[in-house]
């Protein structure tokens, strides 16, 4: 069942393109039946599935390298597919208004989702690294075409830097497939295969970094906010929200399942890098004048937590990486879609100094709370998602590296700053005092309101990143099982675990 | 009320309110402020009946409710109540009401604004009631956004950077808090607040913290100090101790006075209850070993802020400071607890009678602070936003109840007999002399100038030649009256019949103190 | 040693068939040459051939799968036939490429030495003997030669012509000269005793520049560097259909000799191209050509304005790529790598023929606005480019993992993943140019003129874009027929 998500993507990508050109309300009507209907599907499918790692549909696909069309799940994919299926959802949501080329752009975000799910649940490494780079394409496109300013560079940038992650990734797979002699490309057969330590100490930090490129490690985390900030809305929620996970998922699910001695060698060094992304991130974003670079550099801080939870190696730390990852996609789509959608489209400017003077608290109410919503999610506030995620990140640390989380702490604390600073610069400067004074009208006309669809996809994201902080329960009793299986049998000896 | 969840429908009370005011939409300031005192008022009934409900003679936690929640951070929902909690918890109960009646309803989004309040409210409850760390960090922090959002949409001109200061401060410390506690949590592998009480009172928390956390650079030995330094701070910024004071002044005198009712009648005695449920169970050994420090912290707090407050010209930021010399004397009374003393009845007669006093302190410094600003307000609505002490003068020959009134409240700061502010300072002293002599002396001289800038201070509003200004100032009216009437009323009832409250705290107290140690 | 001459001719008959359609090709030419428009004779010698090479295909397909005949002069197995096959097919698209350009009034020549190139390429592919190797070679090379310099419009592709003959008259020398050691080394002609004959003397510097000249020669037929020099040229001077041919079927034959060559007669002296533990043989010379190609073809391309100069130097890290999966000693990968390639670049040589026919040039600037002006031609370039840059699910990026799979696996402990690093290396530099084309095609603000009719070369190219995606996806279908 949740080989489906991938199939009624692709094939809604494909059928968009076969639409009319002018067809605009059609490509948007088919492109959100298929988002939900892959959320559904996915939804459904985890549960039927359950925790327990479980083939989904196995077939020869290479033999001569021994490839198979492998596609499983566990817990951990079943989190992230349920988090592409709303992220989809969501992003057209707020895509409603794209009015250029319009099938294009939804098929070829469908694409994009479509090859998200075939990373989520691929267990066949080659096929993995196929849906990894098919992926690629639409990013491409969907900024360049797409994108605001310095769309093209911005695209241009993600593309090569993606490529050359991938590249990484491809050389160590090559390499790990022929020194297992095994003639396959089964994760679950290359798991269990032990290769000699000197072989991890260079095959580890080459997959590793190759996939962390893409989840935004420091110092390779450039990419990542010239590339949001350029992209259209949605494809900047989908990029931070999901496509920066594949990355991190890539990370845990190939090179530290693979080569946990080469793991063990480079933690401390991976470690380091992840701390100083999140303290790094979170200084840049506290001195950006565009609100959409606030946004990104804040995903880069995010993210170095999930590196982080995922080196700290303890059933704590991953499980909180891996919510970590859930839980940043909802709120970073979330913030994306205020300051491009709600914000961006409407005032045409992303610059703080000048959104000062536009007063958007009171013009555009519902931006202003759904941005402070996600904020205080974003800086990881009790009863958000973010917190439980990031308090197992921190606790898992604590085991491992427990300066690190101290630093780590830092980043925490900066975060505020920088939201507080968004959150007061972009929605509620700019009237001096007491808030009884009326409404100015030089800005008028006013802004076009908040659609619905807007308000669907805002409630939708808030709801879920609430319900998660609250009761997190479900997901993590999908996660930590998951560590449990053969894959991590590896990491387990290594005395991780 | 065996299995009911009262202290769940009491915490939920409010957020339902919340709920309710923030999807009904802006419907006029009347309306907004009556459903938000409606749902206080229920809290208020719900919480009354639990402490009705509350048996003073056991020490038991009662109320109790146990759920799992997060079992990867060893996180259960666990609530209840004992002696330490019911005090603050009845505290908030009442203060919300009060609050909301007597504080300014603002014109801009009143929905808004008392959906915050009782957001704040809920946190309140939550913190005082929770017994699983996680579990209490989460209402710690639920109440910081609300009263941030209070501060920096509805407070004077200096709102944004005082709400910012605030929250920052405040957030950093809770990190620093946070993280320590994680350290904890990885060396015990629980955060359940009574087990981690166990082991800090047995001294396997210490050893754990030492065997179990390697830190690189640190001795083992310094890591529980280190751990222990990170809590404090997070309670300290919160209380405020001095120095981690700064925010304070700022935040109280720049929000909306209905929400500085608040912050410093419920919200800052989170921090004190913090250092009695989480600092002194939990690190009895290293409060000793720097207790020295900790008192002369706390002594420094006591005068500076007494010699600050007179310094004040805004009645705001002088009852601001105030506030931090009333809560420095529960903060003193805790830590002259900790000294070591030779077994016996007698020291832990002492020792239980500063505590009470704590809580006592405790929960009349909120009545009577919050009272105090309430005054404020009304000041504030009839002289159009002008609160200097010198902006004034006579009143009391124009609103002579109102003078009246108000000087009741200062009389019960300033600890008179008979009035309720007396019997819990006189407690803490009394207890305090006996155990940590030296500082309580110095700590006295906080209450002389306490003393000097309230008294000064009704000299100045209420006294002397009548201002041309004020020839029409109208005396409290009569929802006013309904409002602080009563309020002053518990001042006198708590004043004469301080039992009323002590007999729900000291068996309590008593056994606390029986588990402090040496 | 008895020839069965009647049996020769039976299996012969498919390339027969193939010089047969040359001459009707000619001959119905002659018969419509001034009665029909140009275009018109195009279609006209485009059926022709493809009904000639049809029944070719025909032949082929009931001939016996495998033989021996002449002492290794003809070798048929399952692989050559398929080859030819892929050859036939390439052959047909390249005549229909024709009908898309009135490059030459004499259409009948053109296609007839398409046929011919296509019988000596089939030749090529079906013997283990080095003198019937070197006929056939100049059987197609000189056919290729006269093909480049058919458009007499301009000066360019005369010139190109020229270059490619001196090159290629370099080559043959080159070649013949090894092949002369290579039979004085080892006492024959025929592959398999070869082998046996020159095992274990890869130390001999006789043989060491017999392995030299053989690459040299093969490398100029594969356009790898330093023997690329004639591309550039070749593929902008040249007519389109021709110049696909040679991107295409004349690779293709190319790398299987030189397979042959290499993992069949000089398989004893393959020597070692690890990381610092050279040994001499033919191995560190291809893999040296091969980083050379990578390198220098990527770097060049970076700095091209003209799709076809573009293609050329693509083609030249290609066929870097491609020896990498030779040295890997993967037959599969290599005709794989060989034959999607194949398609990838006639696919877009059959785009380019439309462009420049219709859109004004083969600048890459003229892409502008081709996403609105015909739509089937967007997408079917975006897929040969993709496909050439690795993209998966692209038939490229199985064809360049198999490269690097296989040259990985190269013997135990010798470290030949250098090679993989070089590769990885200039695929990424790759795809920046790869996607200026795309960007041009897909983003740049609309082009001049109205739409393009796609025309039959057009819709070849989408069946071609097709088969790229296809064989990507299922790679097996085309594999077990390569082994």
């Amino acid at each position: 069942m949740l080989a489906w998500t991938i199939y009624i993507s692709f094939a809604a990508a494909g059928l968009l393109l076969l639409l009319g050109p002018d067809n605009d309300r059609g490509a948007r009507l088919l492109a959100l039946g298929a988002a939900v209907a892959g959320l559904a599907v996915g939804i459904v499918g985890a549960i039927e599935h359950g925790a327990g790692l479980a083939t989904v549909s196995r077939h020869a696909w290479i033999p001569g390298l021994g490839a198979d069309y492998h596609l499983a799940a566990d817990g951990i994919s079943l989190v992230l597919v349920v988090l592409t299926g709303l992220a989809a959802v969501a992003g057209i949501l707020f895509s409603w208004n794209v009015g250029y080329r319009t099938r294009e752009f939804f098929s070829l975000y469908l694409a994009l989702i479509g090859a998200v799910y075939g990373v989520f649940l691929s267990f066949d490494l080659l096929l993995l690294f196929v849906f990894y780079e098919i992926a690629i394409v639409p990013k491409y496109f969907l900024i360049a075409i797409w994108g605001s300013k310095g769309r093209e560079h911005a695209a241009m940038k993600l593309a090569l830097y993606s490529f050359v992650g991938s590249a990484l990734v491809l050389g160590g797979l090559v390499a790990a497939h022929v020194e297992s002699g095994a003639r396959t490309f089964g994760l679950e057969e290359l798991a269990r295969h032990a290769y000699p330590a000197s072989f991890q100490n260079w095959a580890f930090p080459v997959v590793f970094l190759g996939f962390a490129i893409l989840a935004g490690l420091w110092p390779f985390h450039t990419w990542a906010p010239t590339g949001h900030s350029a992209a259209p809305t949605a494809a900047s929620m989908l990029l931070a929200g999901v496509v920066m996970k594949l990355g991190a998922y890539g990370c845990l699910r190939v090179a530290m399942t693979l080569f946990p001695d080469g793991l063990a060698a480079w933690r401390g060094v991976f470690g380091a890098l992840a701390v100083a992304g999140i303290v790094h991130g979170a200084l840049v974003a506290l001195v950006q004048r565009d609100l959409k670079f606030v946004v990104g550099y804040s995903s880069v801080s995010h993210m170095g937590f999930v590196l982080l939870g995922l080196l700290t190696l303890s059933p704590v730390g991953l499980s909180g990486a891996v919510l970590q990852m859930f839980s940043h996609g909802i709120v970073a789509g979330l913030l994306f879609a205020v300051v491009g959608r709600m914000v961006y489209d409407r005032e045409h400017t992303r610059d703080l100094e000048e959104l000062r003077a536009r007063r958007l608290g009171r013009r555009l109410p519902f931006a202003a709370a759904t941005f402070v919503l996600a904020g205080m999610a974003s800086m990881g506030l009790p009863g958000f998602s973010g917190f439980v995620a990031e308090l197992q990140v921190l606790v898992g640390a604590w085991q491992t590296f427990p300066a690190y989380a101290a630093i780590a702490g830092i980043g925490i604390v900066l975060g505020v700053a920088y939201t507080l600073r968004a959150i007061q610069k972009a929605f509620f400067a700019g009237d001096p005092t007491p808030a009884t004074a009326p409404v100015p009208e030089e800005h008028a006309p006013p802004p076009p309101a908040i659609t619905l669809p807007e308000k669907c996809g805002a409630i939708l994201l808030v709801a879920v990143t609430v319900a998660v902080g609250l009761w997190p329960r479900p997901l993590i009793d999908w996660i930590l099982p998951s560590f449990a299986s053969s894959l991590f049998d590896g990491l387990r000896k290594g005395g991780g675990l | 009320m065996n299995g009911f969840p009262a202290i769940t429908l009491l915490t939920a009370t409010p957020i339902v309110g919340a709920l309710v005011l923030a999807f009904g939409g802006d419907r006029g300031e009347r309306r907004a402020r009556a459903t938000a005192l409606g749902f206080a008022l229920l809290a208020l009934i719900e919480a009354l009946v639990i402490a009705w409900g509350f048996d003073g003679k056991t020490t038991a936690i009662q109320f109790p409710e146990r759920h799992a929640w997060i079992p990867t951070l060893g996180v259960e929902y666990r609530v209840g109540i004992d002696a330490l909690g019911i005090l603050p918890l009845l505290l908030s109960a009442l203060l919300v009401p009060f609050a909301i009646a007597v504080g300014t309803t603002p014109p801009e989004r009143p929905h808004a604004y008392h959906a915050l309040v009782l957001l704040l409210q809920a946190g309140l409850f939550g913190a005082f009631t929770a017994l699983n760390f996680f579990h209490w960090f989460v209402f710690w922090e639920l109440s910081l956004v609300p009263a941030y959002f209070l501060v920096k949409l509805w407070g004077g001109s200096e709102r944004r950077a005082a709400a910012t200061r605030f929250f920052v401060q405040t957030f950093a410390g809770s990190v620093a808090m946070l993280l320590a506690m994680q350290a904890v949590f990885v060396a015990t592998g629980t955060f359940d607040l009574p087990r981690l009480a166990e082991l800090g009172r047995s001294g396997a928390l210490a050893r754990a913290l030492e065997t179990r956390l390697h830190w690189p650079g640190v001795a083992p030995a310094s890591l529980a100090t280190l751990v222990f330094a990170g809590v404090l701070l997070g309670l300290a910024v919160k209380v405020p101790l001095m120095p981690f004071h700064t925010w304070l002044p700022d935040a109280y005198s720049s929000a909306p006075t209905g929400v500085t009712m608040l912050l410093t009648g419920a919200l800052s005695k989170m921090g004190v209850y913090g250092f009695l449920r989480i600092l002194v169970p939990l690190f009895p050994a290293q409060i000793r070993a720097s207790l020295g420090l900790l008192l002369g912290l706390v002594v420094l707090t006591i005068v500076a802020s007494a010699l600050a407050a007179c310094a004040q010209k805004d009645l705001k930021r002088m009852l601001a400071y105030s506030s931090v010399n009333h809560l420095g004397l529960c903060l003193l009374g805790i830590f002259a607890a900790m000294q070591p003393v030779a077994a016996g009845p007698t020291w832990a007669l002492e020792r239980a009678t500063a505590l009470d006093g704590v809580l006592l302190q405790m929960f009349n410094h909120g009545i009577v602070a919050a009272a105090l600003f309430g005054f404020v307000a009304a000041i504030e609505r009839r002289s159009g936003g002008l609160v200097g002490t010198h902006d004034f003068g006579g009143l009391r020959t124009v609103a002579p109840v109102f003078a009246g009134l108000m000087g009741i409240s200062v009389f019960a700061s300033l600890g008179l007999p008979g009035l309720n502010g007396f019997i819990g300072e006189f407690l803490v002293f009394k207890g305090s002399f006996a155990l940590a002599g030296a500082a309580t002396s110095v700590a006295t001289l906080g209450l002389l100038f306490t003393a000097m800038f309230l008294l000064t201070m009704l000299q100045r509003v209420f006294a002397g030649p009548l201002d041309e200004r004020w020839k029409t100032f109208p005396d409290l009216t009569r929802a006013e009256l309904a409002a602080f009437v009563p309020v002053v009323g518990l001042m006198f009832a708590l004043g004469i019949v301080p039992g009323l409250l002590l007999r729900l705290v000291d068996p309590g107290i008593v056994e606390f103190v029986k588990r402090l140690g040496p | 040693m008895n020839p069965d001459y009647r049996e020769l001719l039976a299996l012969l008959a498919p390339e027969c068939a193939v010089v047969l359609a040359a001459f009707a090709v000619l001959l119905v030419d002659l018969r419509f040459r001034g009665k029909r428009t140009i275009e018109g004779r195009m279609v006209l010698g485009a059926t022709v051939l493809t009904v000639g090479l049809g029944c070719a295909a025909a032949l082929l397909f009931w001939n016996p799968v495998s033989a021996d005949l002449l002492g290794g002069s003809l070798v048929l197995s399952p692989v050559t036939r398929h080859l030819k096959f892929v050859l036939v097919a390439l052959s047909i698209v390249a005549a229909w490429f024709c009908t898309e350009s009135a490059f030459t009034r004499h259409v009948g020549e053109f296609m007839a030495l398409v046929a011919l190139a296509t019988a000596g390429l089939m030749f090529l592919v079906g013997t283990e003997n080095l003198l019937v190797v070197f006929v056939a070679l100049e059987l197609a090379g000189v056919s290729l030669y006269a093909m480049t310099a058919f458009d007499k419009r301009g000066p360019r592709p005369a010139e190109a012509a020229l270059r490619y003959f001196l090159f290629g008259g370099i080559a043959a020398a080159a070649t013949l000269y090894g092949f002369g050691l290579l039979y004085g080394l080892g006492g024959s002609l025929r592959l398999p005793v070869l082998a046996a004959a020159l095992a274990g003397r890869g130390g001999d510097p006789l043989v060491q520049a017999a392995i030299v000249l053989v690459v040299s020669g093969f490398g100029f037929k594969i356009a790898a560097v330093p023997f690329h020099l004639w591309a550039p040229d070749a593929y902008e001077g040249a007519p389109a259909p021709a110049a696909a041919f040679i991107a295409s079927g004349s690779k293709i034959a190319g790398f299987f000799v030189l397979w042959k060559l290499l993992q069949g007669g000089l398989v004893g002296v393959a020597g070692n191209a690890g990381w610092k533990s050279m040994e001499p043989g033919w191995l560190p010379v291809v893999a040296l050509v091969a980083a050379a190609s990578m390198v220098f073809g990527t770097l060049a391309a970076l700095a091209q304005t003209g799709l076809r100069r573009l293609m050329a130097y693509s083609a030249v890290a290609h066929a870097g790529y491609a020896l990498l999966a030779l040295a890997g000693g993967s037959q599969p990968a290599l005709l794989y790598y060989a034959v999607t390639y194949a398609l990838a670049a006639t696919g877009a040589f059959g785009v380019i023929a439309i462009l420049e026919n219709r859109a004004g040039g083969d600048s890459i600037a003229n892409l502008a606005g081709l996403r609105e002006r015909s739509p089937l031609l967007a997408v079917s370039l975006t897929v040969f480019v993709l496909s050439l840059a690795g993209i998966p699910p692209l038939a490229g990026f199985i064809g360049k993992l198999g490269a690097f799979v296989a040259v990985s696996k190269l013997g135990a402990g010798q470290r030949h993943g250098w090679l993989v690093v070089v590769a990885l290396a200039s695929s990424c530099v790759s795809l920046y140019y790869y996607l200026r084309i795309l960007r041009q095609v897909w983003i740049a603000p609309g082009g001049t003129g109205g739409g393009i009719r796609a025309g039959v070369a057009g819709w070849i190219a989408a069946a071609l874009a097709l088969a790229t995606l296809l064989l990507g996806c299922d790679p097996e279908r085309l594999l077990r027929f390569l082994r």
